[in-house]
């Protein structure tokens, strides 16, 4: 596609000669690179709650972030305003924010080879609200049909389309045209006058309304809801201290966004702040683990046909076989360590500068079976779902929260635990994975990740692990 | 644009929605800039400067409700975003008890609260002072060998708020801060750490060779951490976690939780639900403080309210939608962004401090973790079961010794609000929730076997 047949050619009449013109601003000062993010983002929602759809909202947002780049120095300024005077005044003032002595200058822009991971012919956005408003209304009365003990249910749903332009001073050009859609579920049930539990379920990903039905439809999230809550009404407490940990497919790979993810991001490792800086070729894991950072998956959350600074997303091998084999970088950290970008830069939005993160991270499946990883345990803690996690990358100390989980007696699962966080440190918790299900699964596409106050979609997955040892935050001696 | 210039559009727009068939509307604008730079081992890393403006609006038809918003606050961008508004909330359904404040209820505090002071600093002095606080921070010790940078971030801005019962108001604000972020090594375990300062304007700010010491001497202190057996103990939080706690409190008391009857307070309205030498204040009309703001996000002037007064629960929190529901009127605690409806806010929410210094808590205790840091979100606010990661210090014989990290502490905040032991002396506002140093007793720590 070419700029004039792209978006925001045809919207804004941006032209080649435009984008050269403030790139050629951007350089004006002295810089060793500059960049261009356009982004224009139409959203909407809308939520139930107590059975009526109360409110709804939709929106547009629109600007340019301009980025100039020299050595390891990085100049940033913004518009909302996409008149030729706005843009160009925030390249000069990125500019005049890197000055350096060093100059380069544009050279001919060239559209990039991008994937098509989400070639949804009409984004959600696009189509009539109404369709919209049924998925939560479904939503609602599947959780309260015959269930009385459902006492609450709140259902939303909420979807975005983003275009993006990216020109790049070494001649990228890359349009984007990025759907997104999540449906989310979440219940209060009680039993008599006992504490209220909650449930919650929800989906989503790059996708059409189409992708609403079946396991994903507005009535399997409700069920999977209510059905949380309810386990968690006869809920023990948890567990405290050092535990067998097995984490059930799909939404527990949290654990490889927090305990390894994190800390291969290359901003933190090249600086040596990370507890896995200089630790390539190391063994940071069991050799029964292989972690992937995937952007290239079809249609999913944390899928991208290009990243943010016009590279496009790749398979990403992080750990093979225990051995550390790689971080995730971005422009500025691929350029600093001498490496390729992994097509790793990713941003909230154009108020914003591009870091290094993740996309879709899992561990590949193994061999054992799920049901003989639970059966090896004699006493132990299983964790079907997880809320949010947390780390410290420097001491690579981090932090989930398990939200359904069960103990584990004589092999077999029994009573349901209330919710716990689990602690561990990076470079040594995958050491403690003896055994890897053969069921990996990833998880049904409602993450969000939060990194120096940005917020990025992505996926996590992981198969049936059996953990030796972890600590858990429960209160049960 | 000039603030007169943005009340008009906000007026315009709330006039454009009634016009368009709008039965009621609000219209909630901001306009601001923003400045921050980073500095790393005494070079800078990144500098960012922009300005940026939106609009919302919540339109009423009748009982039905939809909003809309936009970057875009030209005549045509508001335009668009009326009539957005217009055409999402007819898909709504009609809720009883939606609607405006009465005008009765709404005003403004007329009292200056010293919200904004002009930024007089150059960008040279900023780049400057960050470099100053992380040059103070890797000279105080061999040990801190690398840094995660200092920066220094200044925001200004107008909001405007306006709805068609007759309320027009709007202020100006402005705040600063300094942080630094050094990492400390001792064999080859890493730390890191950080302090910084906040306020109105960089004058309000702490010395940046203060800002950069606290932060070493807090990074050294986590040198050398290991986790402790897991065992039943007292918790001593220190400020700066403890004003975490205020905030699931605030979770629990705020209005929506409790019409959801999804909190663990609920129903206990004039029940002790804390220790009686609790009291938690919500107050907007402090001067100066981060809290503070002349009306509340639904153009109704905030009060200063006891929440908890000697352990027993007096008020929610609640803004005119989760008042209505409870048959209460509201407090002035709407708090919304540009999009969507109001949700729950709080003013300047703190806990009332004791009379014991940081160190007589940490000598009565005795035996005990002193907290410095948690992670994770692992607090229901519905049930109260709480549980996070954390690390600080032993307190041993009524000292500090060694550094703790790698466990969790864990009990059930209907419980932990009943256990506070001790309650400090060091209030101190850094943000719109503080409070002082707490000890809590009978709480689980998990570390090692």
């Amino acid at each position: 596609m070419g700029l004039s047949s792209s978006f925001f050619g045809q919207k804004f009449g941006i032209s080649e000669r435009d984008l050269d013109r403030y790139l050629g601003q951007a350089l004006d000062r002295g810089a060793d690179y500059a960049d261009l993010y356009f982004e224009y983002l139409a959203t909407s929602s809308i939520s139930l709650d107590e059975s009526i759809v109360k409110s709804a909202t939709q929106g547009v947002s629109l600007g340019v972030g301009v980025r100039v780049i020299s050595g390891e120095r990085t100049g940033y300024a913004y518009s909302d305003d996409l008149s030729p005077a706005k843009i160009l005044k925030a390249a000069a003032t990125a500019a005049c924010i890197a000055d350096s002595p060093s100059k380069v200058d544009t050279v001919g822009l060239t559209p990039t080879l991008q994937h098509d991971l989400y070639p949804v012919l009409r984004a959600p956005i696009d189509q009539p609200l109404e369709e919209r408003v049924l998925f939560v209304k479904r939503a609602d009365a599947a959780a309260r049909f015959k269930e009385p003990r459902v006492i609450q249910v709140q259902a939303s749903y909420a979807d975005s389309l983003r275009h993006v332009l990216i020109a790049t001073s070494d001649g990228k050009l890359s349009f984007d045209r990025q759907p997104m859609a999540r449906l989310n579920v979440s219940v209060l049930a009680r039993e008599g006058e006992g504490t209220p539990q909650q449930g919650y379920s929800g989906g989503g990903g790059r996708v059409g309304l189409d992708f609403f039905t079946g396991s994903n439809s507005p009535e399997a999230y409700a069920l999977e809801a209510v059905r949380q809550a309810i386990v968690q009404l006869t809920a023990v407490e948890a567990p405290a201290g050092e535990s067998v940990v097995v984490l059930g497919p799909g939404w527990p790979g949290v654990l490889l966004h927090e305990a390894v993810g994190h800390g291969l991001e290359a901003d933190f490792t090249r600086k040596g702040t990370s507890a896995f800086s200089g630790r390539i070729g190391q063994k940071v894991a069991s050799e029964l683990c292989t972690v992937i950072d995937d952007g290239t998956i079809d249609s999913r959350r944390g899928s991208l046909n290009v990243d943010d600074e016009a590279n496009p997303t790749r398979h990403n091998v992080l750990i093979e076989n225990g051995i550390l084999r790689g971080y995730l970088t971005d422009h500025l950290s691929a350029r600093l360590t001498g490496t390729q970008s992994t097509g790793s830069g990713r941003r909230e939005n154009y108020q914003h500068i591009p870091m290094p993160r993740m996309t879709n991270t899992f561990m590949l499946a193994g061999s054992s079976d799920p049901e003989e990883i639970i059966r090896s345990v004699p006493k132990g803690i299983y964790c079907a779902n997880f809320g949010g996690g947390q780390v410290d990358i420097t001491s690579g100390n981090f932090v989930f929260s398990a939200s359904e989980s069960y103990l584990i007696e004589n092999g077999k699962l029994t009573r349901p635990v209330r919710g716990a966080t689990l602690i561990g440190n990076g470079p040594e918790a995958l050491q403690y994975i003896s055994m890897v299900g053969n069921d990996l699964k990833l998880d049904q596409g409602i993450g969000i990740c939060g990194k120096e106050g940005q917020s990025v979609p992505v996926g996590v997955g992981i198969p049936t692990v059996r953990i030796d040892k972890m600590t858990v935050g429960g209160t049960a001696r | 644009m000039t603030e007169t210039e943005l009340r008009i559009i906000a007026a315009n727009a709330v006039q454009q929605a009634l016009f368009s068939g709008a039965t009621d509307a609000e219209c909630t604008l901001s306009d601001g800039s923003e400045f921050s730079v980073s500095v790393r081992l005494g070079e800078v890393e990144k500098i960012k400067e922009a300005d940026s403006c939106g609009a919302g609006i919540r339109v009423l038809l009748g009982q039905k409700q939809g909003s809309s918003y936009t970057s875009d606050l030209t005549p045509e961008g508001i335009e668009q975003m009326v009539a957005s508004a217009i055409d999402i909330a007819r898909i709504t359904e009609a809720d009883p008890y939606a609607g405006l404040p009465e005008a009765s209820e709404l005003g403004q505090l007329e009292i200056d609260l010293g919200l904004y002071s002009p930024d007089t600093l150059s960008t040279a002095e900023k780049i400057e002072i960050a470099k100053r606080a992380e040059a103070a921070a890797l000279a105080f010790d061999p040990r801190i060998t690398n840094s995660d940078g200092a920066s220094f971030d200044s925001h200004s801005g107008t909001r405007v708020f306006a709805n068609s019962r007759g309320f027009l108001g709007s202020y100006r604000s402005s705040s600063c801060s300094l942080s630094a972020v050094p990492v400390a090594k001792s064999g080859d375990r890493m730390e890191r750490d950080y302090w910084y300062s906040i306020g109105r304007d960089p004058s309000k700010l702490e010395a940046p060779e203060l800002v950069g010491r606290l932060a070493a001497e807090r990074v050294l202190r986590r040198l050398g951490a290991r986790k402790v057996p897991t065992q039943q103990t007292t918790i001593v939080f220190e400020p700066r976690v403890a004003r975490s706690l205020v905030g699931h409190i605030f979770s629990a008391v705020s209005g929506d939780a409790i019409y959801r009857k999804s909190s663990f307070l609920l129903d206990k309205l004039n029940h002790l639900v804390a220790h009686p030498s609790v009291t938690l204040v919500d107050d907007p009309n402090i001067p100066g403080l981060f809290g503070s703001s002349p009306f509340d996000d639904e153009g109704v002037p905030g009060r200063r309210h006891l929440v908890i007064e000697n352990g027993v629960l007096k008020t929610y929190l609640l803004h005119t939608y989760t008042a209505r529901k409870l048959g209460l009127a509201t407090t002035g605690n709407a708090s919304r962004g540009l999009t969507g409806s109001p949700g729950t806010g709080h003013g300047n929410l703190y806990l009332e401090p004791g009379s014991m210094t940081p160190k007589e808590i940490i000598h009565a205790v005795g035996t005990g973790l002193y907290v410095t840091e948690l992670i994770g979100q692992g607090v229901n606010t519905v049930t109260g079961d709480y549980s996070r990661g954390a690390s600080g210090l032993w307190i041993e014989n009524g000292e500090l010794t060694f550094p703790v990290a790698e466990i969790t502490i864990a009990g059930n905040l209907s419980q932990m609000l009943e256990n506070i032991l001790h309650i400090g002396n060091d209030l101190d506002f850094r943000g719109s929730t503080s409070a002082p140093t707490l000890a809590i007793g009978g709480m689980t720590i998990s570390g090692a076997e």
